[in-house]
């Protein structure tokens, strides 16, 4: 399982698929491949300072103060936190994984992380002013009304079932 | 900027953070140049135009099943998925399956999964993708009771 679905396999997949699909329909890929670079270069844009934003988070905050505020006895603080810090971010969600696995790995627990990653991927403040734009106000303030504490159950959940594990603590 | 009160402050602790951020970076090199590429091909075969004619025109709660499995799959941003979801529901769309368009497009990720797997584990993945899938329903159905 594990080795057919290596990262090396899914590239040559990719790049073999798009052989094939340039064959039969030579726009078709082009298009592929117009949709890889301009995802690529949106990456490359964001991935830099978020990069050197986990980095600088390693060195510089101590473990002490990421486990005060979101570790697992941080409570009520803790939920706050992971929201406000899901919230100012801007970026994919695939921009947030890293962010998240070095908040598990300075002590942060499962149930913050978790909440930190849903509210990264759905509540951000340009978001929101498009969706009223598009989809009106009563639209998109409902949704984020009853979004917010689906993702505090959801994390709860997840904090549950995976028993609150950490994989990246470091005791 | 950051970065720049960092080198102030410490040199060394610089160093040592870009190189932290450089292992980061080779870390998830492949796997984000994988999914990058199975973007680019779900964005040429799944095309808004044919998203809006699957979940367009037919509303029920058939109509928000399979808005939520589109909005799973696809990878969209916001600021393309926004005026699409605005003018599906003008094409008289259901409330909750745009709520519910929205709301898996944002949260459900199927084609980041691997990455996500890659940091958090296939456990983790899993979950959060199905709870957040399960409550993506429930949150369209409720607005669709209230709005629609």
């Amino acid at each position: 399982m594990k080795k057919i679905f290596s990262s090396k396999n899914l590239l040559l997949l990719m790049g073999l698929a798009t052989i094939i699909v340039s064959i039969f329909d030579r726009p078709k890929a082009f298009s592929v491949l117009l949709s890889f670079k301009t995802y690529l270069l949106e990456m490359l844009s964001v991935l830099p300072p978020i990069l050197i934003l986990i980095g600088l988070f390693q060195v510089w905050v101590p473990r002490k103060t990421v486990v005060k505020a979101m570790g697992s006895s941080s409570g009520l603080k803790g939920i706050l936190m992971a929201i406000f810090v899901g919230t100012v971010a801007m970026g994919p969600l695939y921009a947030a994984f890293p962010l998240g696995v070095s908040l598990l790995e300075k002590g942060a627990s499962l149930f913050n992380t978790a909440i930190f990653l849903c509210v990264w991927a759905s509540i951000k403040i340009p978001m929101i002013l498009f969706e009223i734009k598009f989809l009106g106000a009563d639209f998109a303030g409902l949704r984020l009304a009853l979004t917010l504490p689906s993702i505090v159950v959801i994390s709860f959940f997840l904090n549950v079932i995976l028993k609150g594990r950490n994989f990246y603590e470091k005791t | 900027m950051a970065l720049g009160l960092s080198l102030v402050k410490s040199r060394e602790k610089t160093a040592s953070s870009l190189l932290s951020a450089w292992k980061f970076f080779r870390s998830m090199a492949l796997p984000v140049l994988a999914t990058l590429w199975a973007i680019g091909f779900l964005l040429t075969f799944l095309s808004p135009a044919l998203i809006s004619r699957a979940v367009g025109q037919n509303s029920g709660w058939q109509g928000v099943v399979i808005a939520a499995f589109f909005g799973s799959i696809v990878l969209i941003q916001a600021f393309i998925a926004f005026p699409l979801a605005g003018s599906i529901l003008r094409q008289g769309a259901s409330v909750s399956a745009i709520a519910a368009f929205v709301t898996t497009l944002v949260m459900v990720g199927v084609v980041t999964a691997p990455l996500e797997m890659k940091f958090f584990g296939k456990k983790f993945t899993f979950w959060r993708n199905f709870l957040s899938f399960i409550f993506a329903l429930i949150i369209a159905l409720i607005m669709g009771a209230i709005l629609g």
